[in-house]
């Protein structure tokens, strides 16, 4: 991916500059360079992503509106502010508990779909081997195969090995369901680094895994940054194997208490948009740091892996 | 510096070298064990026992049933049931409209976004963030804007606009679309995204020629950029169109399926039957047609689009 955004930058600054009038002060460079070929009006950008942006964010702020606004206020202003809602879910609505089981299937994910599908990668792009064929084909079917109704046959299984009502049962069900596409994504960052790389430091003495840890790993940086943030955006995110799997309260994840809030016989709007806000804040984070690594990571590997 | 002469010629026969050169050969087997084993355990498994339980009477609740049924649920499915047909067009009636207007939004605004302005990065961190938010949460934020006393609707009708009261999600007429613009909120992004990285990719040179062969915008972006981005565009599209099908959480947590069924996909309709009704044999029976259905469909797309074709 670095080699495409090399290209980029060398096809855009050769050539004198065409239509080099009024660009904004802020960036002249850049400004230039872009209208030497691509003559688009400022307001057909400007326009639609503005009204795009309203759609997206809009949502968002009436969720922290209601989040923090006292009961009863239709104030649109979050001002005055209050931290009721937030310590009513928090303390007596048990998102306290939530959160952190939240976390730990998140990360357990992460961790598990991340090292399984290394090595399932691993083994895709640099071997060749009798059941591969095999393999890749049950990689792309599995896809076509929906978790929610594998549901009842999960829950017996799950029943048997008596991890229901265990953390463990949600993170292999949705470890499972995320390695495919991990799997194909890994073995595609792995086929851009160069095997010479590896065997250069084979020559060095280096073991396989050696060479592997220092070479390879350090290259399949962003690809690992983005199949870790799905993986843990995924489990972070999912609600029917938790609901299914996990019927003790103090076992269950944030999804499944926010359903809960949603089905109360009254719904408190309020303690509903802070459980939303705690639920959206872990995700929103993850985002803001990989979103750039997402569109690197995905062009490197995903669609022409 | 051993292992690396036993890759590249075939392993030697001799004993003294037997356990360092029969490692690359196992290697691979021993690398997708983790995943294999898992796969068949937790995948391939529940798969053939969805296939076994649909030929059986299997319901927890009427115990003195249970047996081989041998085809009895599936002549019940497409002679007997009346929900079957219903929530089977309303799951077409979903993923066709969520594809398509998710496709058209996604391609508009990685189109703009691929631009470049300032304010770029923020402005794609923001239009992405939906991306990463549960059906859920999603459910949640939209039962907060569609509320019929505290919602959106309220301060419209401040102004002027509508009636108080509107509750667009209990109203058989508005809910569709309602669920609609919930789900687009959220998925949109997944194209964005996608299609932007591809745009990555696209010779920028190209564009340079056509212009200067005097092809105005409309034109390069229809005879170079979707050609491009087409087998991105079949992958994403039928990806999404699968996902649309099986995912249940937001039209679970949002509607229900309702009001009066109206909005009970065949994937919920399912869950309802195994999961509240405990009739595991129809439902398996159901999931079975669901799959088979699935698979046709997406084995027609590929096939009419002709993916991975021509173009390269």
């Amino acid at each position: 991916m670095t080699a495409a955004l090399v290209e980029k930058k060398d096809a855009r600054t050769p050539g004198p500059s065409r239509g080099s009038s009024a660009p904004p002060p802020s960036s002249p460079r850049r400004a230039t360079r872009e209208r030497a070929f691509d003559d688009v009006p400022r307001w057909q950008i400007y326009v639609p992503l503005g009204v795009y942006l309203l759609f997206t964010l809009v949502p968002f702020y009436w969720m922290f509106l209601f989040a923090v606004r006292p009961a009863g206020s239709t104030s649109l202003v979050p001002w005055p502010m209050t931290g009721a809602h937030f310590s009513k879910v928090w303390n007596e609505r048990s998102f306290a508990v939530f959160f952190q089981n939240s976390m730990i299937v998140g990360v357990a994910t992460l961790i598990a779909t991340t090292l399984v599908a290394l090595a399932g990668g691993y083994a895709l792009a640099r071997f060749d081997f009798k059941i591969k064929g095999a393999f890749m084909l049950a990689l792309l079917c599995s896809q076509f195969i929906p978790g929610a109704l594998m549901l009842v046959p999960l829950f017996e299984i799950f029943k048997n090995l008596q991890m229901i009502n265990s953390l463990g049962s949600v993170v292999i069900a949705e470890t499972v369901f995320q390695l495919p596409l991990s799997i194909i994504l890994i073995s595609g960052f792995i086929k851009n680094v160069p095997v010479s790389l590896e065997e250069a430091a084979w020559v060095d003495g280096c073991s396989r895994f050696k060479a592997f840890c220092a070479v390879v790993l350090p290259l399949l940086r962003p690809g690992l940054i983005a199949v870790g943030s799905f993986a843990f955006v995924h489990s972070w995110n999912h609600f029917l194997f938790a609901l299914m799997f996990l019927s003790e309260q103090d076992k269950q994840t944030i999804p499944v208490g926010l359903n809960t809030l949603i089905g109360a016989d009254s719904v408190d709007l309020g303690a509903l948009a802070a459980g939303g806000v705690i639920a959206a804040v872990p995700v929103v984070i993850v985002f803001a740091f990989i979103q750039k690594w997402l569109i690197t990571g995905f062009s490197a590997g995903a669609v022409k892996g | 510096m051993a292992q690396s002469a036993a890759v590249a010629t075939p392993p030697p026969k001799g004993k003294a070298s037997k356990r360092r050169s029969a490692t690359p050969r196992r290697l691979p087997y021993l690398l997708i064990a983790p995943a294999g084993l898992l796969m068949l355990g937790f995948i391939a498994y529940p798969v053939v026992s969805v296939f076994y339980y649909s030929l059986q009477n299997y319901n927890v609740t009427k115990p003195w049933r249970n047996g081989f049924a041998g085809l009895d649920n599936f002549t019940r499915i497409f002679t007997e049931d009346e929900q079957f047909w219903p929530t089977l067009g309303f799951s077409a009636q979903w993923v066709f409209t969520q594809v398509t207007l998710q496709l058209a939004l996604g391609l508009a605004l990685a189109l703009i976004v691929n631009q470049t302005f300032v304010g770029r990065g923020i402005s794609r961190a923001m239009v992405f963030s939906p991306w990463a938010v549960s059906g859920v949460l999603t459910s949640t934020i939209w039962i907060l804007l569609y509320n019929s006393s505290t919602g959106f609707s309220r301060y419209l009708a401040d102004a002027g606009i509508g009636e108080y009261g509107t509750s667009v999600l209990s109203d058989t007429g508005t809910v569709f679309w309602a669920a609609t613009v919930s789900e687009l909120w959220r998925g949109v992004p997944f194209f964005a995204i996608l299609i932007l990285a591809d745009l990555q990719s696209v010779s920028k040179e190209l564009y340079e020629a056509a212009s200067v062969d005097g092809a105005g915008r409309l034109r390069q972006f229809f005879h170079i950029t979707l050609p491009h981005l087409r087998d991105a565009i079949i992958l994403a599209t039928l990806l999404r169109g699968v996902w649309e099908f099986n995912n249940v959480d937001l039209l679970y947590t949002l509607t229900g399926g309702g009001p009066a069924g109206e909005t009970t996909t065949l994937p919920l309709y399912v869950a309802n039957t195994g999961i509240e009704g405990h009739d595991f044999g129809y439902a398996s029976a159901l999931t079975t047609v669901a799959f088979v259905i699935l698979l046709f469909c997406s084995i027609v797309y590929l096939r009419l689009s002709k993916f991975g074709g021509d173009n390269k």
